[in-house]
């Protein structure tokens, strides 16, 4: 049972249903047929029929899935392998749980199509620790998958032979960085790997890899079965098809609704998720999860699409989008966001583990009402120099959402430094 | 020995899904811990000649992951979201009405050795806010009643 508010297109229509987690359940509704379909064509065709689609990576960084399938070598005598990234930590998303517990099978038949496609003997999905009951819905469909014959040694009767092994991590953010995810899967510490080379070339033990989010392979399915042109009937132009919006914090409603990209946030927040309780007003919103940046209450109407998202100085992220009524304290938004960063940092780049750190003793000192006018300086000139300078991108993820909230809600910092407290005492508690 | 046979064959077939030994640390980890209850210096001892690495080298992976104990725990493991989403809805608030009801510091143990209760980022249950996360269970929409209930039933 979904036990949230929701609402669906193609990837969720049937996750209140209970049969879809089964196998004969899934084929009752169409399953595995797009899989044969798939297994039937040249695997040049399948890269090119989801380069036509548009499909964008839907685990941050939004990159073109069928490009990036079309970066593993045709030519090589090594074996190649796909990794399926399902250490969903971002705060504020929770899209890849329900993709698991309620439709793994859809996922495991985009994991096939995109192994066939790129010519991987095996899959390795690395699901986050923490995530101890998805890991036996999948790891149960897994086995399914296996007794039918979808998987092992001649998948579906084609003799292409196709693995799927499935991994826990042990609780650490950084393992949904894809290098960082790699090394964690080679039995070592997460610590995100200098690119180049990319996955494409040296991937998961040594290999050529392609490393692709639990909701990109679930659209898969329905690309293949429906064609380009209908999943360019959902989405802009540019960001074509749905995503899975997790909406959390002081709404109405807190839920998953999947929506066409391009969605207007403000339609996300105020109809979907029913706006702010007890007649308050919104503050801001997060839009994709806690490494991007802000919105404050009068920019809620942006389509949610990348194209979009970028004129405003932020991105859709993971779709988790997060609200903050008037009562909330900035400062101790920040402070909450700090303490993540430096938490999580793998202490690789000096950057990154002495900046994170900085930052959160300066967001703590603020709000304290022990700061200084020279402490908003120094947070950004801190952001700067953390940001695009590391080996992985963790450091921008930490830089940009405070960079944000001193571009919109400069005032709230001011107010703490002025008047020596914090000035919104009615505020969620630290 | 400290690691049983069965828990020796169950990495052992971990070893076989993967193209390389040491692919299989981390699920090797998770069946001794889940057998052991933490990672003695002993059982990384025995780790470590399984995988043909050092012990140190399994000591860095062991320390970097939150989820692996190098020492003895309580029997239960409690965690309560801290991270935005759940602080927005009164996660923090929560935490120390727990904290008060069990009488620990904060990420301390119950006297008796029974509820490790801490703070942990977040799990993923944002619309389900606050919630926490006992041992391998989440328990979710709690307010203070419900989850001091949950506590309680721990034995």
């Amino acid at each position: 049972m979904l036990t949230v508010p929701y609402t669906t297109q193609y990837l969720s229509q049937h996750f209140a249903d209970d049969e879809f987690t089964t196998l004969a359940g899934y084929e009752r509704r169409g399953g595995y047929r797009a899989a044969r379909v798939a297994l039937g064509m040249a695997p040049a065709d399948v890269i090119q029929l989801i380069k036509d689609s548009g499909l964008q990576g839907r685990g941050g960084a939004g990159f073109s899935t069928g490009l990036k399938w079309s970066f593993m070598p045709t030519q090589t005598d090594q074996p190649k392998y796909l990794v399926c990234n399902a250490d969903e930590s971002e705060p504020g998303s929770f899209k890849d749980r329900i993709l698991i517990e309620r439709g793994s099978h859809q996922m495991l038949e985009g994991i096939l199509i995109a192994a066939w496609a790129t010519g991987a003997q095996k899959t390795f999905i690395y699901i986050r620790g923490e995530y101890a009951k998805p890991a036996q819905v999948l790891q149960r469909c897994i086995d399914e998958a296996y007794s039918k014959g979808y998987l092992g040694a001649s998948a579906m009767g084609t003799g292409f032979r196709h693995d799927v092994v499935l991994q826990r991590g042990a609780g650490a953010y950084i393992c949904g960085e894809e290098t960082g995810l790699l090394e964690s899967l080679e039995g070592k510490k997460g610590q995100p790997r200098k690119k180049p080379p990319f996955p494409a070339q040296y991937g998961a033990f040594g290999m050529p890899t392609t490393v692709n989010n639990v909701e990109t392979f679930s659209h898969v399915p329905h690309i293949v079965a429906n064609g380009v042109q209908w999943f360019r009937g959902f989405g802009t132009e540019k960001s074509p098809g749905t995503t899975i919006f997790g909406v959390s914090g002081h709404v109405v409603r807190p839920g998953l609704y999947e929506l066409p990209l391009g969605t207007r946030l403000d339609e996300i927040v105020f109809e979907h998720a029913g706006g702010v309780p007890g007649g308050r007003k919104v503050k801001g919103v997060i839009p994709g999860g806690m490494s991007m940046p802000i919105l404050p209450a009068d920019q809620l109407d942006v389509p949610m699409a990348n194209e979009h998202l970028r004129e405003r100085k932020t991105m859709l992220g993971t779709g988790g989008v997060m609200v903050m009524d008037d009562t909330t304290c900035m400062v101790r938004v920040a402070s909450v966001i700090t303490y993540f960063f430096r938490d999580e940092s793998c202490g690789q780049c000096t950057q990154c583990r002495e900046g994170t750190g900085w930052m959160n003793k300066i967001v703590n000192r603020i709000e304290r009402g022990a700061g200084s006018d020279e402490d908003l300086g120094i947070l950004l000139d801190v952001a700067a120099k953390m940001e695009g300078q590391t080996i992985c991108a963790f450091a921008d993820a930490a830089a940009w959402p405070i960079q944000g909230l001193l571009r919109h809600f400069r005032l709230d910092f001011e107010m703490h430094v002025h008047e020596k407290r914090c000035p919104f005492p009615g505020s969620f508690e630290l | 020995m400290v690691i049983s046979a069965e828990a020796r064959a169950r990495i052992d077939a971990e070893i076989q899904k993967y193209p390389r030994k040491r692919g299989a640390l981390l699920p090797a980890l998770h069946i001794v811990q889940s057998e052991l209850g933490h990672i003695s210096a002993e059982t990384t001892r025995e780790v470590a000649a399984i995988f043909e690495i050092l012990p140190v080298e399994v000591m860095e992976v062991v320390s970097f992951y939150n989820m692996f104990f190098d020492a003895p725990q309580a029997r239960h493991h409690v965690h309560v979201c801290t991270n935005l989403p759940c602080s927005l809805r009164g996660a923090r608030v929560l935490l120390r009405e727990l904290e008060e009801h069990l009488d620990v510091d904060e990420n301390g143990n119950t006297s008796d050795g029974r509820i490790h209760l801490g703070h942990e980022e977040c799990l993923g249950a944002c619309a389900y806010a606050p919630m926490l996360r006992i041992d391998d269970t989440y328990h979710e929409d709690l307010d203070a009643g419900k989850a001091k209930a949950l506590l309680d039933g721990l034995a």
